[in-house]
């Protein structure tokens, strides 16, 4: 079996185990929506007593608030074995049991579980994206489609990059570091704001160090046909969810060093 | 003869001491909550510099207020205490039904030390960085201010008192009702969101559009955050300052009225689980 059909079986068998409870997985999903949800509230309180922000009316930060929204939660859906794998693997000794089958430890824990409660997630932000669409003017032509799925991508593979980096920390610290909701959590609270309105350093740091903005502030500006008024040229918009994959290279080779120095706590 | 509160502040001091042992948590809070202070402080910023007209505070005051915020962050009732979930879960609550305690007073100590030791540490490590390192590397407009004045300082002693007492009220609400239901994840998926839209944790509530506002301000939930943190910085003052301590301390016995009485029913149906 290869590694892709192994896969499949991986999500088949986690759908039907929380398929066994749905009332419980339909709860759990409804929770996760409405505590995902409050956040646009604070958003739009702040609209509709400020009018606009610099320029951005609230339509269109709507869409940078959807968009991250929705790449956030597709990574969350997927890579929860990273999530709780200084918790659940390394302390508790069973990644020893990972490491013994024939199989990528990255593929098993891809494959540990697919957490359907995070389509509350999603789903707010499918419908934040449909509300800026009727208040911001935005045209989804072919193109502007595409670039919005690619910069989703994108924004998938880089918080997937941050939870392999959060999952790499476990091999010295052995815990789960919850330090790493600032860039999970903390990103998307971020990125649900566009670049421009942030000081300069907090800009840099959103491109050049987690690109966050690459992912969402730049590709966004290409869905509204926006110049960017901090000057980056138009043609590199579509070109910046790149950094995301980037990243997730460049964590997968810290995962590769991190597995090397692997010391079993188990007894 | 034995004083009668001695057992309620045992339990108060051995939950504080437990809960104070985890540093590396306290540490990784206080980090997530100043960058959320942080993110926060730029968003009003740039608001504020769109249409400062339109606010009702002053950006100080509202960096001020998320500054409060992120340090007395662990202080609100965001979930059920799992201790009494466990308890429930494993027949535990059986020991505290011997014991010739009042159970609402003895689990009230318990909760009450668990936020506190998990909001101290956050407390203090915050107010050194954004009230004394932040004007000490210049950065004193994005600060933390003192109270202002001597009369905002005293009153927010017992605002802040009762915001407590006020968070316990509501968490054994939360508490009774993983007792009777036997599971926490349902009542803890109602309590967090409003928890944060109710309190003003989310923005003050007067950012709240003006049809809801008077709503917004007789609710319990505006004891927790907006009331104690406007008398802070006298945004209430005088009259106001007091109708607002009144209004914590009229929903704190209230809540705790209702919790008295739910918690009586609950006990009387309550089936013991484990063995």
């Amino acid at each position: 079996m290869n590694g892709f059909r192994l896969y499949i079986r991986y999500v088949s068998a986690s759908i039907r185990a929380q398929a066994q409870y749905p009332a419980a997985t339909f709860l759990l999903t409804a929770g996760h929506l409405a505590a995902t949800a409050i956040e646009i509230l604070g958003v739009y309180a702040l609209f509709h007593r400020f009018g606009q922000v610099q320029g951005w009316s609230f339509g269109e930060v709507a869409l940078f608030y959807g968009l991250i929204n929705i790449s956030f939660s597709i990574a969350d859906l997927l890579s929860r074995g990273f999530d709780v794998f200084g918790s659940d693997f390394v302390r508790t000794g069973a990644f020893d049991r990972v490491l013994l089958r024939p199989r990528s430890a990255a593929l098993q824990l891809i494959g540990y579980e697919i957490r359907l409660s995070r389509f509350g997630r999603m789903l707010q932000g499918l419908a934040v994206v449909i509300l800026a669409t009727n208040l911001a003017p935005i045209e989804w032509s072919p193109a502007a489609v595409a670039i919005a799925v690619w910069a989703v991508a994108g924004g998938v593979a880089l918080f997937a990059g941050i939870l392999v980096l959060q999952a790499t920390l476990a091999f010295w610290t052995v815990e789960s570091l919850e330090i790493v909701n600032v860039l999970t959590y903390g990103g998307v609270q971020a990125a649900q704001y566009p670049l421009s309105i942030y000081a300069g350093w907090f800009r840099k740091v959103l491109t050049f160090g987690v690109p966050l903005a690459c992912v969402a502030y730049y590709p966004v500006l290409a869905i509204l046909k926006r110049p960017d008024p901090l000057g980056a040229p138009d043609w590199i918009l579509p070109l910046t969810p790149l950094a995301g994959f980037a990243f997730l290279a460049l964590s997968f080779l810290a995962w590769r060093a991190g597995m090397a120095r692997y010391a079993s706590t188990g007894s | 003869m034995q004083a009668w509160h001695r057992p309620y502040v045992a339990a108060f001091r051995a939950r504080f001491l437990l809960m104070l042992q985890y540093r590396a948590a306290a540490l990784a809070g206080f980090a997530t909550q100043c960058w959320w202070g942080a993110i926060k402080i730029m968003v009003y910023a740039a608001f504020y510099e769109t249409a400062a007209a339109a606010a009702p505070l002053s950006l100080g005051d509202v960096i001020t207020y998320t500054w409060l915020g992120q340090a007395f962050l662990a202080l609100l009732p965001w979930v059920a205490d799992p201790e009494v979930g466990l308890s429930i879960r494993t027949g535990g609550v059986g020991y505290d039904r011997l014991r010739p305690l009042d159970t609402y007073s003895y689990w009230y100590a318990r909760t009450l030390g668990w936020i506190i030791a998990r909001a101290l540490p956050r407390a203090v490590l915050m107010l050194v960085a954004a009230g004394i390192v932040l004007p000490l590397v210049g950065l004193q407009e994005w600060a933390w201010q003192p109270p202002s004045g001597i009369e905002a300082a005293l009153l927010f002693v017992p605002a802040l008192l009762l915001m407590v007492m006020l968070a316990v009220a509501v968490l054994m609400l939360a508490n009774i009702v993983v007792a009777a239901s036997l599971n926490e994840r349902g009542v803890n998926a109602v309590l967090t969101p409003l928890v944060i839209v109710l309190s003003g944790s989310l923005v003050p509530l007067d950012f709240f559009p003006d049809a809801v506002r008077p709503l917004l301000h007789v609710q319990p939930f505006a004891g927790l955050v907006d009331i104690p943190f406007r008398i802070y910085f006298a945004d209430l003052r005088g009259t106001a300052a007091l109708q607002g301590l009144a209004l914590q301390t009229g929903w704190t016995l209230a809540l705790i009225g209702l919790g008295r009485l739910a918690m009586a029913q609950m006990m009387r149906r309550l089936e013991m689980q484990g063995g």
